[in-house]
């Protein structure tokens, strides 16, 4: 990674709530455990030497249980908390130097958030709402309108403008929240368990139009979470984040298959890897041939290098799988990124399948090549 | 009488300091403190006069219009005006009026420095810690205990009168603003504090807003314990129903107390169902969705 992809840096970032934090961060650093820092300076460690970079675009989801100071650590990247020590670098600012104002400028116009119960003013309508950035930011109330409708269109509450936040669901609510935060246009937007308090179904669709969102826009988004499965579904990147200490950080493929520690390892024992691992990880790539192309000898020749051909007539690829007798027969096809688990029903009625990689058929994975990926990442037991 | 406790210093001492050092401030800075208060006394007089020229049929379409407006029921803007009638048919339309200046000024007032004070203590911890006790202190010492420094201040009249009643009217305001803003959701403080909100325009855009339904509920209580304080208020020279209570126990008229005294519980019940009503639309239009 370069400098210039990098967006936001911590470094070295501790947090204490307590009187005595010099002594606790003194503790810490002489090798201390948490509970003897308690005991000796009575100060909580809410954050322990975090240190680690997110760069431009990417979506970096910062993940632990109740407790684990994932909260803590969003809020210090606006100082809605001010870290105890350490640097905080956004887009190259040192955003612990900033005075007042260039905080509030900075609130205003570089960094937005959106929170877990909503937040929204209950007293205001959803345009109001979703137009506060632009109102605080200055910009005149007729643009800020035009904005605030753009961005509700864009979540999919087109009409709802003139409701009130109560009259909506949990995941409109969500959504106005969602809207707000795109509608002051800043480049980094935090994301606190934004999505936690929705019912699973809604979650999901939520978490579809956050993706959908997200390849149109190409934020740096850290998203807050507790649960894997969405952070496996929406990160390029995930922290662990454990009593105020970062225990890895990775992307899924890594924390999944190559825990750093125990703790992650147990953390992630129950993921169905049936779903965490994606076609192109398993399936093998064959010479793809013209119909005319393919004479029984030349087919024959490769059959005897490659489990498989792929014969393109114009229309739908075929297969002509090694064992299988006379003609390339017409089998379903996957695209690489699908999830292995959503091959099964096609792999259940088929010994193989056609894997698509950008709408062109590449390769093949039979049942024996999704198995043994899966055999080879399973943990023991 | 033989005391039980064993006189262990002589209180005589710092009883006369005390009442000497304010026999020297009352002597010294009286004239002061009066013209101070003078814009105080002209609010009152003001108001007073205005409500005792205005004719009594303009005076409860008024009062029956802004209780309507605030409760939206036709029966109690009815009783409203049936209750004023009422006050007016028993002769005491004047020393209505006359209390009903005092109350609403006196009212005025304290939301006037009630509601900042009640916004500073929010916004500080040690401010609130000091400020707690001293409330409590005002609304436990009895009445009369302060009633005496504002009469040597001012002498018998109207300026005593509507300061004692500021002073025991204006604690609900106070802590229901501090406990109202201190009440408000975090989360939606954070949020706005996120989007770049200056103090002020957490506290105008946000914090009052949300606050308001228990700052009128404390209003409505100074309202009442400003009308509560009537009577004795009267004794040191405000006039009004108060005084025709007093005169009702200097005399032993019962029928002139009685009657007052209805009058009052009139009054009372018009006002607490007007701020009431308002407290409650704060409400509901602020109701969350949670």
């Amino acid at each position: 990674m370069t400098a210039s992809d990098v967006k936001i840096q911590i470094e070295k970032v501790y947090k204490i709530f307590g009187d005595r934090p010099d002594d606790a961060i003194a503790e810490l650093r002489a090798g201390a455990q948490k509970t003897e820092v308690l005991q000796k300076t009575g100060c909580v460690v809410g954050l322990k030497d975090i240190d680690f970079s997110i760069r431009n675009g990417e979506t970096f989801v910062i993940m632990g249980l109740s407790g684990s100071g994932k909260s803590t650590l969003i809020r210090h990247f606006n100082r809605l908390i001010e870290p105890t020590a350490g640097r905080i670098l956004v887009g190259g600012r040192n955003i612990m130097e900033m005075n007042a104002k260039e905080l509030l400028a900075f609130r205003r116009n570089g960094i937005s958030m959106v929170f877990q119960r909503f937040g929204l003013l209950p007293h205001q309508t959803v345009l109001e709402n979703t137009i506060c950035g632009p109102i605080l930011q200055g910009v005149n109330r007729r643009e800020a309108v035009a904005l605030g409708m753009e961005q509700l269109e864009l979540v999919g509450l087109k009409g709802f403008e003139n409701r009130f936040p109560r009259q909506l669901s949990g995941g409109m609510q969500q959504r106005v929240g969602l809207a707000r935060a795109l509608a002051t246009k800043a480049d980094v937007l935090l994301m606190d368990e934004a999505f936690s308090a929705l019912d699973p179904l809604i979650k999901s669709d939520m978490q579809e139009q956050l993706k959908d969102i997200q390849a149109r826009l190409k934020k740096t988004i850290i998203f807050i979470t507790h649960d894997l499965d969405e952070a496996l579904h929406l990160g390029d990147r995930i922290a662990i984040l454990k009593d105020g200490e970062l225990r890895q950080v990775g992307t899924g493929e890594e924390i999944l298959f190559r825990p750093a520690d125990d703790y992650v390892e147990r953390f992630v024992r129950k993921v169905d890897l049936s779903r965490a691992m994606y076609a192109h990880e398993a399936f093998t790539k064959v010479p793809v041939l013209t119909s005319a192309e393919a004479t029984p000898e030349r087919s024959a020749a490769l059959l005897r290098e490659h489990p498989g051909v792929v014969v393109t007539n114009g229309v739908a690829p075929r297969l002509l799988a090694r064992g299988a007798t006379g003609e390339a027969i017409a089998v379903a096809s996957v695209d690489a990124g699908a999830a292995i688990g959503q091959c099964f029903p096609l792999l259940a009625a088929q010994d193989a399948i056609l894997v698509t990689e950008g709408g062109a058929a590449t390769g093949m994975l039979t049942r024996e090549m999704a198995f043994k990926a899966l055999a080879r990442s399973a943990r023991p037991v | 009488m033989a005391d039980n406790f064993p006189e262990l210093i002589d209180t005589r001492g710092l009883r006369f300091a005390i009442d000497d050092g304010f026999s020297w401030v009352v002597a010294n800075y009286g004239d002061v403190f009066e013209r101070l208060l003078m814009p105080l006394l002209k609010l009152l007089s003001g108001m007073e006069t205005f409500l005792q020229w205005l004719p009594w049929y303009v005076t409860i379409a008024a009062i029956a219009a802004l209780t309507y407006s605030a409760s939206r029921s036709l029966k109690a803007t009815a009783g409203a005006a049936v209750m004023l009638v009422f006050i007016g048919a028993l002769g005491l339309w004047n020393d209505a009026m006359a209390t009903i200046a005092l109350m609403l000024a006196a009212t005025v007032v304290a939301v006037v420095v009630g509601i900042p004070l009640g916004i500073a203590m929010a916004r500080s911890d040690w401010l609130r810690s000091m400020a707690l006790p001293l409330l409590d202190i005002m609304q436990t010492l009895p009445i009369f205990v302060y009633l005496i420094p504002f009469v040597m201040l001012f002498g018998p009249g109207k300026i005593p009168a509507i300061l004692a009643t500021v002073f025991f009217a204006i604690p609900p305001v106070i802590r229901l603003t501090d406990l109202g803003i201190r009440q408000v959701d975090g989360e939606v403080v954070e949020a706005i504090t996120a989007f770049g909100a200056t103090p002020r325009q957490k506290l105008f855009k946000v914090q009052i807003p949300l606050a308001l339904p228990t700052i009128m509920a404390g209003i409505n209580q100074t309202t009442m314990m400003a009308l509560s304080m009537v009577v004795i208020a009267s004794m040191i020279g405000a006039g009004g129903l108060g005084y025709q209570v007093l005169q009702g126990i200097q005399r032993l008229e019962v029928s002139r107390g009685l009657i007052a005294g209805i009058a009052i519980v009139f009054l009372a019940v018009i006002f607490d169902r007007i701020a009431q009503s308002y407290g409650r639309r704060a409400q509901k239009h602020l109701a969350s969705g949670e």
